[in-house]
């Protein structure tokens, strides 16, 4: 989707904000939501779902929203969606007294060996056909899905060239709307600054992105 | 709890903030409700819910926040690019394939985190970004800090590079070539920045401590005065 969160080349965002000897996380809250979220992700749950669950918040909100706040507001509503929890459970605090109980997904045995384990990404038994080569001339597509996708807009329609090929990975578009993994090929494309930026970059400059097979097409 | 934010907690969706916020404008003439008025409370109650319901188990949270407050962080990371700056297989087998080389130091990514190296020399400089989310290689940095995540950083990173770089006081060369990563997909990338001169007679763990996380990301390098990644 062509949403705020896709702002690579926007103007007027200001100055970047660096805190000295900044800690983990601002507050409690912040830790407890963010090992809450980590804590949930089981079979149901896939990054790609996540993020998108972040990039529906509406623009306003989302910029005004600190990260955290952003991932609070993504999980309730993830977990309404999924139907883990009803919205009722979440305005009185507690279990509805018909609703079954489960057992954690995550115990702190295993939260303490998976800390860093973050799921595997790649399907290299999938029988997907890599379409590009490495040295290949390509150009993204423009393409601008209402869905998920990780194909920022500042780079659709540009031109580059095959810089590495990644292998297979799961397919982020229809893995977020839970339509599937459906692997494809990831390679490294290099376009040059000129490329995305006309004539005032550096034209020694480049910027490298991770894109899907579908893409791309030749150039 | 006042009926406010009863009503909060009940739209916690989206689309029903969207619908609140619209009914506060109307009622009250302003539109700021949907930002979490009090996220501590939200995030308390939404615990104690979980928990009741038997999906959390509250050590397994507390096992998760002590990793990322106190285990991973770019210390991590600092003893890797220590590693590569006196090992040169090491730093051949980084180059060619980071999650082995992580891993070989004990920092867990060979599963799911697939991590790319990329060495800063006299005629290259490398600045990691992810302009859609806040992608980072976590088991050699740790969570990003704020400014990584910031619609500043993650705007200009790729339109102006130098620019941002020259924000946290560093300036490249006009004739020093910039590349930009953008990570936009689940590979993770780190910086190997240069080894400072004068730091022959170094140990490992001296060269250790002067690696800095901004030097991991690109918008420092490594000085033999200032030092810390923590």
């Amino acid at each position: 989707m062509n949403g705020i969160h896709d702002m690579g080349g926007m103007h007027g965002m200001g100055p970047i904000q660096i805190e000295k000897n900044e800690p983990v996380f601002h507050a409690d809250w912040e830790g407890r939501i963010y090992a809450i979220t980590r804590a949930l992700r089981d079979a149901r749950f896939n990054i790609d779902l996540s993020r998108h669950g972040i990039e529906l918040i509406p623009p306003a909100d989302y910029l005004r929203m600190s990260y955290y706040e952003r991932w609070l507001i993504r999980e309730l509503e993830l977990l309404v969606r999924l139907g883990i929890v009803t919205r009722e459970e979440i305005e009185s605090g507690h279990a509805a007294p018909d609703s079954s109980t489960a057992t954690p997904a995550l115990s702190a045995a295993r939260a303490a060996q998976t800390a860093l384990i973050r799921g595997n990404f790649s399907r290299p038994e999938s029988k997907a056909v890599a379409r590009f080569k490495v040295g290949q001339k390509v150009r993204a597509r423009n393409i601008n899905p209402v869905g998920h996708t990780r194909l920022p807009r500042y780079a659709r329609g540009k031109t580059g060239v095959v810089a590495r090929h990644h292998g297979i990975f799961v397919f982020p578009d229809t893995n977020a709307e839970l339509q599937g993994e459906q692997p494809q090929h990831l390679y490294s494309i290099h376009f040059a600054a000129r490329e995305l930026w006309g004539e005032a970059a550096s034209n020694h400059d480049s910027v490298y992105l991770d894109m899907w097979d579908s893409y791309l097409e030749p150039a | 709890m006042s009926t406010t934010r009863r009503a909060f907690l009940a739209s916690a969706g989206v689309a029903a903030t969207q619908d609140l916020a619209h009914a506060q404008e109307q009622n009250h003439g302003h539109d700021h409700q949907v930002v979490p008025s009090d996220p501590a409370l939200r995030v308390k109650a939404l615990e104690s819910l979980l928990v009741e319901k038997g999906l959390l188990d509250r050590a397994a949270l507390d096992v998760l926040v002590d990793a990322f407050e106190h285990r991973v962080g770019p210390r991590n990371g600092a003893r890797v690019v220590a590693r590569a700056w006196t090992d040169p297989a090491y730093k051949k087998r980084l180059l060619a394939d980071g999650g082995p080389a992580i891993a070989e130091l004990g920092y867990k990514g060979e599963t799911g985190e697939h991590l790319i190296v990329v060495e800063n020399t006299p005629k290259i400089h490398n600045l990691v970004v992810c302009t859609l989310c806040s992608c980072y290689p976590w088991p050699v940095l740790g969570l990003p800090p704020v400014w990584y995540k910031s619609a500043p950083y993650r705007s200009r990173a790729v339109i102006d590079p130098r620019g941002v770089i020259r924000e946290f006081g560093l300036d490249v060369s006009e004739d020093v070539e910039v590349r930009v990563w953008d990570s936009t997909a689940e590979i993770r990338y780190l910086v190997l920045p240069e080894r400072p001169v004068g730091t022959e007679k170094m140990t490992e763990e001296e060269l250790a401590a002067l690696v800095t996380r901004d030097s991991m990301v690109g918008v420092a390098k490594v000085s033999v005065r200032k030092g810390g990644a923590a």
